[in-house]
C-alpha cells in the first residue's frame, strides 16, 4: 500500500517524530512517500530509515521540496 | 550493534527546561534511540495528572508545596517569567512558528513509548502517590535502578 506524509511545515523534533510514528503504523512492504524540506530533514529521514532496516527507494526533488520514498 | 541509549534526568520544573528535555527525548526516540526519562523533584510537576494548582499530597506542608508548584500548565519560565505570563506567550509564539508545544511533545513522547520513571524519594518527600501522576509513568524507582537501566548509555541532567 502507498502512504504519504508531508513534514514540510513541521519543525525539529516533530519532523522525525511524525515519520517514525507513521512508519510504525504501516505494514511491512508498504511504501511511505515523505515530502520534506532540505537541511536536517533531508539528511536525517533517509539515514534513520536505513538504520532501522527500511529501504530508501528514491529521493526526488520537486520544486523546493523533496520526496523520499521509503519501503518498510 | 545495539540501539543507542539516552537517559534524561528531569530535575527542573521550569517550562523551558522541560521543553529542552522533551525535545531531546522525542528527537532521540524518533531516530531509534532507546530513551528513558527519570523525573525527580520539580520535574515531577510536569507529570501531575492535575495540570493546574491543586492541593495534592499528604501532610500540610506537602500540600502547600504542591499547590504553589502546580502542574504542567503552571510551569514557570526559568527567566523572565513575569508571574506566569511568559509561558503562555511563548506557547503562542511556538504555535505561530509551527514548533511543537510542551503538550504536543509530551504526547509524542508517550506515542514513541518513551519510558517515564518517577523518583521514589522525591515523591515521598512531596507526598505524591503514583496515582497522582500520568498513567504513562510505569515505574517508581531510585538511583540504583535508574543507573542500572542507563548503563552503556548517555545520561543528561536537566
Amino acid at each position: 500500500m502507498l502512504h504519504s506524509i508531508d513534514i514540510t511545515k513541521e519543525r525539529c523534533p516533530m519532523t522525525m517524530v511524525k515519520v517514525k510514528l507513521k512508519l510504525s503504523q504501516i505494514e511491512d512492504g508498504d511504501i511511505l512517500d515523505v515530502l520534506l524540506a532540505e537541511g536536517e530533514p533531508l539528511e536525517s529521514v533517509p539515514r534513520t530509515a536505513k538504520e532501522q532496516g527500511h529501504l530508501v527507494e528514491e529521493v526526488r526533488k520537486e520544486g523546493e521540496y523533496y520526496h523520499v520514498i521509503i519501503r518498510k | 550493534m545495539g540501539r543507542n541509549k539516552l537517559s534524561i534526568v528531569c530535575f527542573s520544573g521550569d517550562f523551558d527546561k522541560a521543553l529542552a528535555a522533551f525535545t531531546l527525548a522525542t528527537g532521540a526516540a524518533a531516530v531509534n534511540w532507546e530513551v528513558k526519562m527519570f523525573f525527580t523533584f520539580w520535574g515531577l510537576n510536569i507529570l501531575k495528572k492535575k495540570t493546574g494548582r491543586s492541593w495534592i499530597g499528604s501532610g500540610i506542608l506537602a500540600r502547600v508545596f504542591n499547590f504553589l508548584m502546580g502542574g504542567k500548565r503552571t510551569l514557570p519560565l526559568s527567566r523572565l517569567n513575569f508571574g506566569g505570563a511568559s509561558p503562555v506567550l511563548m506557547t503562542g509564539m511556538m504555535k505561530k512558528s509551527n514548533v511543537a508545544t510542551l503538550d504536543e511533545l509530551v504526547d509524542a513522547a508517550k506515542a514513541l513509548n518513551i519510558d517515564f520513571v518517577a523518583c521514589e524519594m522525591a515523591m515521598h518527600i512531596l507526598g505524591i502517590k503514583k496515582d497522582d501522576l500520568d498513567d504513562h509513568v510505569r515505574s517508581v524507582a531510585g538511583v540504583a535502578t535508574f543507573l542500572n537501566a542507563s548503563k552503556d548509555g548517555h545520561i543528561l541532567f536537566i
